[in-house]
């Protein structure tokens, strides 16, 4: 329960959201499990580097360009809880929680797949939607859309 | 094509394995059985050379393209002899980036893209995300669209059991399973038609309420589905659930553990099979879930046949909860009477400046939704459809992410076929009941 302690928390509706740091990310998972959270149900990841709002977050989170999102369930207490950590946009990594919530597995590689951001200590971090050769990141906010040309091949009769 | 070295035993000390201190991960008896391997190292294993004594395991595709993937689902299986050893579910080949397309769609765009996610059960995309965009605004939805919305929810419900019962069926050969099945579902869907306009793919429930009101005679229509079921269900049970050949091919096949099922994140029917009671409707009530009643019905086993006896008597639960909201439907609005969310009525355009500005701004620009973020989860037929928004306070959603049963569920099959034969692979995967639609988004 340690590491919850001094984790900025408020909140929304009927769920709980915590800001932990992106250092404590699995500390405070190993915390939220010891502490009845029994299921990882969801872990996304938003790039904010074109938000056009201001960040509405707790005084003391430092905003970055990505933050990832984890949604926790308690089966015993019936209740949500979400973690929103921030991460870098250089070089983005954080620790995986395959250990401690296996079923994260391949959401954590679809947030690779999809945003580019490291997990260390995950079992088979590899693109699991795009081809395994693709070069960038599609849901980054700098990757446009449309701006790949379609790979059809033109029939062979065809004049090029 | 063979694999020299030979898989690290699986571990089944179940005594020391279940201490605390021993992460979830570790304690996962199957832990193994999940083959990690890209295509490049497989491809180099199709080169390496024969070696007889030493080649203990053969590695086989199954899919993309296999009658019984349920659409583009492939399998790396790694075989010794008839026995699954390790497997591998490699998906993408129906990515579409959906989720990238819903960052350039208005919000009243938003349900015609979330519908096509999982195409078996198309409203209840819409419902997530409406539920959703509603939370963000803020949006008091008027009690007959919350009505309108349970019913159509519930034989959507129905309507994508029955094809899992005919699905199934055609999987472990009961052919005439698969037609019963189609035909049952198919009158559930010339409801949806005469209600929505389409057989799939509705686009009926969107942030407000439900596009049109349900129609003339929509209580016949309903209460011949009703009447229509009961005896219809009771010829499956003939035909399936009691046969002998039936019950050999599931019973005891893929399975799984209440601790695997939640380690793993594993929602819906494959959930509680293993016995756990947990389904959204009961314990996170949403729309009107809490003035009906009706059973949770779970497993015991966590086998293939559980899988297939629960979703057979979730469609006997739906239509208790029809019967009831047959009974409760409300009279009133079927959609909100906010202009700035809901376009007016056609009427009102030929007499209203104002309606004619709000009707020209909702459909060009969409209207704007408070900035902030939020997740929403409803009960699908698969398990807990989530769907997480972020809005910057613009026309369309920053960032939409669903978070799909299908795809989480998916994590499960190399633990439930490990140690099986591949005859029951397929079993195993039919009993998890995929769409790849919504795996790949």
């Amino acid at each position: 329960m340690s590491s919850l302690d001094g984790v900025p928390t408020i909140m929304s509706g009927d769920t709980t959201l915590i800001f932990p740091a992106a250092e404590d990310w699995y500390a405070t998972a190993e915390a939220l499990f010891a502490d009845g959270w029994n299921v990882c149900v969801d872990i996304t990841a938003v790039d904010y580097s074109a938000y056009g709002a201001p960040r509405n977050l707790p005084e003391d989170v430092q905003p970055e360009r990505f933050e990832v999102v984890a949604n926790f369930l308690s089966h015993e207490r019936r209740a949500r809880l979400r973690a929103r950590t921030q991460v870098s946009g250089d070089a983005p990594t954080i620790e995986s929680l395959v250990m401690i919530y296996p079923g994260v597995d391949t959401l954590e590689r679809e947030i690779f797949d999809m945003f580019g951001i490291t997990f260390t200590g995950h079992p088979d971090l590899s693109r699991i939607l795009m081809p395994e050769d693709w070069v960038g990141h599609p849901l980054r906010k700098d990757a446009a859309v449309g701006s790949i040309p379609v790979q059809f091949k033109a029939p062979s009769t065809a004049q090029r | 094509m063979t694999v020299t070295e030979p898989a690290s035993a699986p571990e089944t000390d179940g005594a020391t394995e279940t201490a605390a201190s021993v992460p979830q991960y570790e304690r996962l008896p199957r832990r193994h059985s999940v083959l990690r391997m890209s295509e490049v190292q497989a491809a180099e294993l199709s080169d390496a050379p024969l070696d007889g004594e030493n080649d203990q395991t053969m590695l086989m595709n199954m899919g993309p393209s296999h009658p019984s993937t349920h659409g583009v689902l492939r399998l790396m299986l790694e075989l010794d002899g008839e026995t699954v050893v390790r497997s591998k579910p490699v998906v993408g080949y129906l990515h579409t980036g959906m989720e990238k397309t819903a960052e350039h769609l208005t919000y009243l765009q938003g349900p015609t893209n979330v519908t096509r996610m999982d195409y078996a059960a198309p409203l209840f995309n819409e419902l997530v995300f409406s539920l959703a965009v509603e939370d963000l605004i803020g949006l008091e939805v008027p009690e007959r669209a919350t009505w309108i919305r349970m019913l159509m929810c519930e034989l959507n419900r129905i309507a994508s059991h029955l094809l899992f019962m005919a699905t199934n069926g055609m999987d472990l050969g009961a052919v005439s399973m698969m037609i019963y099945g189609w035909r049952e579902r198919e009158e559930v869907l010339r409801f949806f038609e005469k209600v929505t306009g389409l057989r799939m793919n509705h686009n009926y429930i969107r942030p407000g309420g439900v596009a049109a009101d349900l129609p003339d005679g929509w209580r016949d229509d309903v209460l011949g589905l009703l009447e229509m079921l009961p005896p219809r269900l009771e010829e499956y049970d003939i035909l399936m659930t009691g046969q002998p050949i039936w019950r050999e091919r599931l019973q005891g096949v893929g399975v799984f553990t209440a601790a695997e099922a939640n380690a793993l994140s594993a929602t819906g029917p494959v959930l509680r099979s293993t016995g756990v009671a947990w389904d959204l409707r009961r314990d996170q009530p949403y729309l009107a879930y809490e003035d009906v009643e009706f059973d949770v019905v779970v497993g015991t086993y966590g086998d293939a046949f559980d899988r297939y006896a629960i979703r057979l008597n979730e469609i006997r639960e739906s239509m208790r909860i029809v019967h009831q909201i047959l009974d409760k439907m409300p009279s009133g609005d079927y959609r909100s009477a906010d202009a700035k969310v809901t376009p007016p009525p056609r009427a009102r355009i030929d007499e209203s400046m104002e309606a004619l500005i709000h009707h020209f701004k909702i459909f060009t620009e969409g209207f704007k939704v408070p900035e902030g973020e939020t997740y929403v989860a409803v009960e699908s037929p698969r398990g807990e459809l989530g769907c997480y928004i972020v809005s910057d306070g613009g026309p369309k959603p920053y960032r939409m992410h669903i978070r799909g049963p299908s795809f989480v569920n998916l994590q499960s099959l190399p633990h439930m076929m490990a140690g099986g034969m591949i005859a029951d692979a397929v079993a195993v995967i039919s009993s998890v009941d995929p769409i790849m639609g919504e795996v790949d988004r």
